[in-house]
């Protein structure tokens, strides 16, 4: 009896590994354990990517900044679609819209193919597997960094002064990392079960870019179903956020609640399915 | 005793074939077929939708590791040995049943987890570290140990992808050596490197478990499980064979697997166990007797050939040898090409035999098997097959030795030697 009892308390510290059923926590205090391992992925990723492209840095400047260019000549010049401030001229308002965008397009498209990327590890080594596709989104913060320094170049060449609504900037950084995050949790996890998923994503990149209002303004959306339907998009909050905080312009409104709404709730949804359909990773990887 | 470091009750692991393992599915098939899947049961109500079958890689299986304690496990490939490993690392969840560890764990099923080409050595170790599991302040602490162990000197700076094969596999194996959990889980990693690096590997594992450390290991290395553990598990075909002394499990398993069906010839072009960078692929191999017939007999005294067809694509010369390895893990004979000198095979590209002749065989009564290789001339590994072609070496019909002299018994070799005896000056 006594034997029991020792192997009783014994067992107060053990660790147990066992199959999980249906839906589990998303034990975000282990994913916490694991925040240095995010650090050095995400310092891989970043690492890598200055390393392996021959213009580095510049590409960063370049892919902004072209697209930028061929939007004003396209879309502005030749299609006459107007920036809605008339002292924040095309070029500005296009380029802030951009940089949420691109960081948006890049963590999809990493993060997309990042569980797959990195088998060797899942099948290897355990660790929370969403520290995979967090660190694939994170990586994107310094191109998003370095567009920034382009765009307040071109604030200055323009003589356009940031607001005092620039303070809430971080916050619509978080926001656009969170949609980021929303969006890839699904793909990277379905990707993993459905291998077809990567090629569907730079389709849905592209027509999602024409769905969000990085090129016009909200504004030009009439008011009813459709500002409604557009409203749903997780992007719409975080470009119109970055616009008003960037350049002044108006504050965004209902929508932004809704749109932020919808990241909550995809974010939740992607983290619960994230974690369910995480235990056969390994197996099917 | 309730100093239990690891315990498995009723641990299985089971895998549907034609399922979740199948290679992988994609959207566009699972999509089509849940368009057709109504119109399916309208045609053939009641048939089942899918048939999978499974396939239990674990089932059954009681461990309990002391704390402290190093625990073998073997058995032959595809016996549950790695799947087991993997559902106590936490990589994959366990079917049925459950682990219980007490203490921090690290698994070592791979060395260079995440290793990056386009790294230097330096930034290697900082990202190695910190996927099996160390913290920065620890990684910082160690960096010029692992460095030192490593012995890549001022390549450090350099990326990996310029690394030797050789030095590349030294600074993942010294990363990991420096890891400190109180369970450490080592899958068969220490069959890389140079001879050298090899013996340190061991030292390091031997102090590893020796040192307190629990340890759960998994190997072919017959050897090396009698040195580095006290228990020893057999695992087959997903259980639990036989349990108990390291000495006792070894023996009897390479009993059994003697018995094995064996020839003298073998399909290499998909062995498993095989390392090195692939230019040139050894994809069959024979035993040859004295008669030219192909065997899985040889006898001491007598001449004996192997042969190994190989298809190269490589653009260098080759190196060939052939090495003959004890039931045990021991590597006993070393046969090169050098050893012909008038052989200059060159760059060799298509597909070609090598044959290594041996005039007589000096190994005493046995079970022995092969290593063959190919090497660059820099000792590159370029293909490295392991463990192939099994064969009993026996004494000749008409030998002059009166009883038997076996290699567990006596010694591995035998040499052409000539006694005498004369009354003491």
């Amino acid at each position: 009896m006594s034997r029991h009892s020792i192997d009783t308390a014994a067992d107060a510290q053990f660790f147990v590994i066992e199959r999980k059923r249906g839906w589990t926590g998303l034990d975000l205090r282990e994913l916490w354990r694991y925040r240095e391992l995010m650090y050095f992925l995400t310092w891989r990723d970043v690492l890598v990517r200055y390393k392996q492209a021959v213009l580095g840095v510049a590409w960063a400047v370049l892919q902004p900044l072209l697209t930028m260019v061929v939007f004003t000549v396209i879309f502005n010049r030749l299609l006459g679609v107007k920036s809605p401030a008339s002292d924040v001229p095309y070029p500005v308002f296009s380029f802030a819209g951009l940089l949420p965008w691109q960081f948006f397009a890049g963590a999809l498209a990493r993060s997309g193919v990042s569980l797959v990327g990195n088998a060797n590890l899942l099948t290897k080594v355990y660790f929370p597997r969403l520290v995979i596709p967090i660190s694939a989104v994170l990586a994107g913060l310094v191109d998003l960094g370095i567009s920034f320094l382009v765009l307040i170049a071109l604030m200055a060449a323009y003589g356009i002064a940031p607001t005092w609504h620039a303070v809430f900037l971080p916050l619509f950084v978080v926001l656009a990392i969170a949609a980021s995050l929303a969006v890839s949790l699904w793909l990277s996890a379905l990707n993993v079960l459905y291998r077809d998923v990567q090629y569907i994503i730079p389709f849905l990149v592209q027509l999602w870019m024409f769905v969000s209002p990085v090129i016009y303004p909200v504004s030009s959306i009439p008011a009813g179903p459709l500002r409604v339907a557009f409203s749903l998009n997780p992007m719409t909050g975080v470009i119109g956020g970055f616009r008003w905080a960037l350049l002044g312009q108006q504050f965004p409104g209902g929508y932004m609640w809704a749109s932020t709404a919808v990241v909550a709730v995809l974010l939740l949804g992607g983290l619960f399915y994230f974690k369910r359909m995480e235990r056969v990773f390994a197996d099917v990887v | 005793m309730s100093d239990i470091a690891l315990r498995a009750v009723g641990l299985g692991k089971m895998y549907r074939i034609g399922a979740e393992r199948e290679a992988y599915r994609t959207l566009r098939d699972t999509l089509a077929r849940a368009a057709k899947r109504p119109i399916e049961r309208l045609r053939h109500p009641g048939a089942a939708t899918h048939a999978s079958e499974q396939l239990w890689a674990l089932r059954d299986i009681d461990l309990e590791v002391q704390h402290g304690e190093a625990l073998g496990v073997i058995g032959s490939n595809g016996a549950g040995k790695s799947t087991l490993l993997k559902v106590v690392s936490r990589i994959t969840e366990p079917t049925e049943g459950r682990v219980e560890v007490k203490g921090r764990v690290a698994s070592l099923l791979e060395v260079g987890s995440g290793f990056h080409n386009e790294l230097t050595g330096r930034e290697n170790i900082q990202l190695n570290g910190a996927i099996l599991g160390m913290t920065r302040a620890e990684i910082k602490r160690k960096f010029d140990d692992i460095v030192e162990f490593s012995e890549i000197g001022h390549f450090l700076d350099t990326p990996v992808k310029r690394y030797s094969s050789g030095m590349y596999v030294r600074l993942a194996f010294a990363v990991a050596a420096h890891l400190d959990p109180e369970i450490m889980i080592v899958d068969e990693v220490l069959a890389v490197g140079d001879a050298s690096f090899q013996k340190k590997c061991l030292g390091k594992m031997n102090e590893v478990a020796h040192g307190g450390r629990t340890v759960l290991f998994v190997s072919h290395n017959m050897t090396a499980i009698q040195n580095l553990c006290s228990r020893c598990v057999w695992i087959d075909e997903g259980s639990i064979r036989q349990s108990g002394g390291a000495q006792e499990v070894v023996y009897s398993y390479l009993g059994r697997s003697a018995e094995g069906p064996v020839s003298g010839e073998i399909d290499l072009a998909h062995w498993p166990h095989r390392y090195g960078s692939g230019e040139a692929r050894i994809v069959h191999a024979r035993l040859l007797d004295e008669n030219g017939v192909m065997t899985t007999t040889v006898h001491r005294t007598r001449p004996m050939e192997v042969r190994f067809v190989f298809e190269s694509r490589c653009a260098h010369p080759l190196h060939f040898t052939a090495q003959i390895v004890a039931d045990t893990g021991e590597k006993l004979l070393h046969l090169s090409h050098h050893d012909t000198p008038e052989l200059r095979p060159g760059v060799l590209k298509g597909q070609y035999e090598v044959a290594f002749a041996v005039p007589v065989l000096p190994l005493c009564e046995g079970q022995y098997k092969f290593w063959l290789a190919i090497h660059t001339e820099s000792m590159v590994p370029v293909d490295v097959v392991m463990d192939v072609l099994p064969f009993v070496a026996e004494d000749i019909a008409d030998s002059p030795r009166p009883y038997r002299t076996t290699a567990s018994e006596s010694a591995f070799c035998w040499t052409p030697s000539h006694c005498s005896i004369s009354p003491a000056p």
